[in-house]
């Protein structure tokens, strides 16, 4: 199971119950497909770095879906039909954050295997001998 | 500017209580706590040609020890980017490879995101 983060823009004039009704279907599309979304994320109206589509403002939504890729495949093609997202993109994370935890992993047990938890017992042992 | 570091007059290199009275670069006796030259660290402009190291500059994202770049993080990407929306070179801003090859990819997706402009504003 991958992760991934779509983030996509939706016209600004758009209404906020149309929005909740194309999230609410994208959803369940994703659902169907094998896959679940973690999390929805409105990130607001924004002003566009660039004119997209003839609209210089856009509201990002951020979705964080955790599927196949044919799952995403499917999910990117019902985006590009939709008439109000204009702009979305689709970044893989599962790898990336994988690598984040190996490494916070690798400096937590460096951290409590070379130095006795100077942190934790010696601030510990110094405060009992300051009190 | 410090850009040339062939004669360094005394009452700069040398503290005012110990001056010799030759005007010759010569290493003062005083302890060795500071350096004779003051040219140690040229405080050019990036531009200049060099046959040593660069300003000690250092990478951002190593000091703060920060792993992932993130695209959406369009305020700090801004400040890697110049006015005209180009990418400016790791030598200018002192980042080290590997962060600079992600901080790329990482201004690339943010551009197709229209969170950062391809060019400048026309």
């Amino acid at each position: 199971m991958r992760t991934y983060e779509v983030m996509f823009i939706v016209r600004p004039d758009m209404t906020d119950e149309d929005l909740d009704r194309l999230l609410s279907t994208l959803e369940t599309q994703a659902g169907t497909a094998g896959g679940s979304v973690k999390s929805v994320e409105r990130m607001g109206k924004r002003r566009l770095a660039y004119e997209v589509r003839t609209f210089h403002e856009g509201t990002y939504i951020l979705l964080t879906v955790e599927s196949g890729g044919a799952a995403i495949h499917e999910l990117e093609r019902r985006l590009r039909v939709t008439e109000p997202v204009i702009k979305f993109l689709t970044v893989r994370v599962d790898e990336e954050q994988a690598r984040l935890a190996k490494l916070k992993e690798a400096q937590a047990a460096r951290r409590r295997g070379a130095a006795p938890a100077p942190a934790e017992t010696g601030g510990g042992e110094t405060a009992a001998v300051t009190a | 500017m410090a850009d040339d570091n062939v004669r360094t007059t005394a009452p700069e290199a040398v503290t005012s209580a110990t001056d010799s009275p030759s005007p010759t670069t010569s290493a003062p006796e005083a302890p060795a706590s500071r350096p004779p030259r003051a040219g140690g660290r040229p405080g050019g402009p990036g531009g200049r040609e060099r046959k040593y190291f660069r300003r000690k500059k250092v990478c951002k994202f190593c000091v703060e020890k920060i792993q992932a770049i993130d695209y959406k993080d369009y305020r700090l990407l801004g400040q890697f980017v110049a006015e005209s929306g180009k990418i400016v070179p790791r030598r200018l801003t002192g980042v080290c490879t590997p962060h600079q090859r992600r901080l790329s990819v990482a201004i690339k997706q943010a551009r197709n995101i229209a969170l950062l402009p391809f060019g400048a504003r026309a």
